[in-house]
């Protein structure tokens, strides 16, 4: 393995206790003290502080707004031109045969586009967007900023402490803020199923902003270990798991990001790659759909774990692509692709672990309700 | 107590043995939330991966430290898997083992060699 990549707060971490772990290329906080499993609970009864520093940040810049939401939908299917300013969207790269090269956040922030994609990624997104802007949109690879995020029910309660203008922002919307002294870059937004932010600091104060926040006895620090339970319980994909180069977005359940003026008879139907393939498969159906995945027993079944429709012989009609248990749920709990005959909420399937087939359920998603404010 | 490399522990109770994991092992594996222990009558051998344990993290396996045959199972940890981390060298036992020669408990590390082991 080559050199890993060490971000701002990493003595932070392992002064509050952190394992360590190579992640993305990324030393990265797995877990702390209290495990796993309390981190994750803590998360969705209070609030969470996440270090997620090693997400890229990207600032798309031209000669207005309009320019630069024109050039991204070439990219991407969202309405990124409709966007209202200081307001966030969810969104994905599509590539030509239809899949999903990564999923990001898209913010208009007024003259520009402030663009969150996944670490592993980063190099290969970048490379994608700089091939196809046209050259008077320009693009700025932030690196001298972390990024944060604090999820929970106590979220706003905590951020308010800081600065009560957070209190004012609904679901996805962005703000310019000061905390603890810092010019941060707010947004109402997470991965966990839970209501919180996301803060873009200077990297300079990074750690003053994650002190303050960790000085409230409601806020713990909290690992990517819970970071993958939390977002799995909350029926969210993980780039390289659950949605990959060869996931149709429809096929991924992700068709709601595609908003109405992109879609077939749309304004601006179409435009980006593979969307021939994915607006017919919107139409159309998909071969394969994103289901959520309820064993019956407690073995979980993990990413890999092929699926059946008998409990002895046939072929597998779907693979796991994310599991594992649900601290919240109480119980294992993963998603995973299934051939569309077999994807109806209350189908029973069959799980093969270690050679046994194990039954399992097709569940609607979330397993847990999302508690954003929208 | 005696320790295997595995970072079983191994404690001779009348004349079986009875297994469970360490401590340390208990603490890397993160918070268990399912076990899968053998049948009562399996005759193992050494090194036969007879245990599943899951944590949130990950599956591992754990093999029978010697040639025997199981006898008692503790079911405790199949219904609260969590004992394990909570009580592993207690209540959180694995399995009970009829072996044909006590002294081959021998072959295992002493309490002060698994700890260097750990250190």
């Amino acid at each position: 393995m080559s050199e890993l990549w060490h971000l701002p707060l990493e003595e932070l971490h392992v002064e509050l206790g952190a394992k360590m772990v190579p992640f993305a290329g990324y030393s990265m906080p797995v877990q702390y003290g209290r495990g796993v499993m309390k981190e994750h609970l803590h998360t969705r009864a209070a609030a969470g502080l996440f270090d997620v520093s090693h997400m890229g940040q990207v600032i798309l810049r031209g000669p207005d707004y309009a320019t630069i939401a024109a050039a991204m939908e070439t990219l991407v299917p969202v309405d990124v031109a409709g966007l209202g300013v200081n307001r966030q969207r969810y969104g994905y790269f599509t590539n030509d045969a239809g899949g999903i090269e990564d999923d990001l956040m898209l913010a208009n922030r007024g003259d520009h586009l402030f663009v969150v994609i996944n670490a592993a990624c980063k190099a290969a997104d970048i490379a994608l967007m700089q091939a196809g802007l046209p050259a008077d949109v320009t693009l700025e690879v932030i690196e001298d900023r972390a990024l944060l995020a604090l999820q929970g029910p106590q979220a706003e309660d905590v951020l308010a402490a800081l600065n009560g203008a957070v209190r004012g922002m609904r679901f996805m919307d962005v703000a310019d803020l000061e905390l603890a002294g810092a010019e941060c870059w707010v947004s109402r937004s997470g991965y966990t199923g839970e209501d919180g932010f996301e803060i873009s600091v200077p990297a300079a104060q990074a750690e003053d902003v994650a002190r303050a926040l960790l000085a409230d006895a409601r806020v713990e620090a909290i690992g990517l270990g819970a970071r993958d339970s939390l977002r799995l319980e909350a029926g969210l994909c993980l780039y390289g798991h659950d949605i990959d180069a060869t996931t149709s977005p429809i096929e991924a359940g992700l068709g709601w990001a595609i908003q109405k003026v992109r879609r077939t008879s749309g304004a601006r139907e179409g435009g980006f790659p593979g969307a021939a393939l994915i607006l017919t498969q919107q139409v159309q159906g998909a071969p394969r759909a994103r289901v959520g995945l309820r064993p019956e027993g407690r073995a979980p079944m993990r990413e890999g774990v092929p699926l059946f429709v008998q409990a002895e012989g046939g072929v597998a009609v779907g693979t796991v692509t994310s599991g594992g248990f649900g601290p919240s749920v109480g119980a294992p709990v993963a998603m995973g692709l299934v051939a569309r005959d077999h994807a109806a909420v209350g189908t029973q399937l069959y799980g093969e672990v270690r050679g046994k087939r194990l039954p399992v359920a097709v569940v609607a998603l979330p397993f847990t309700p999302a508690n954003f404010k929208r | 107590m005696k320790y295997t490399e595995d970072h079983e522990w191994l404690r001779i109770e009348g004349d079986l043995v009875v297994v469970g994991i360490t401590e340390h092992a208990s603490t890397q594996l993160g918070d268990v939330v399912f076990v899968e222990l053998p049948e009562v009558g399996t005759m193992v051998a050494a090194g036969d991966e007879i245990v599943v344990i899951e944590s949130v993290k990950a599956a591992s396996d754990i093999a029978a430290p010697l040639d025997g045959e199981i006898v008692e199972i503790n079911n405790v940890i199949v219904d609260e898997p969590g004992k394990v981390n909570s009580d592993p060298t207690g209540e959180a036992w694995f399995f009970k083992m009829k072996i044909d020669d006590l002294s081959l408990l021998d072959q295992f590390m002493d309490e002060d060699a698994y700890n260097e082991l750990i250190d």
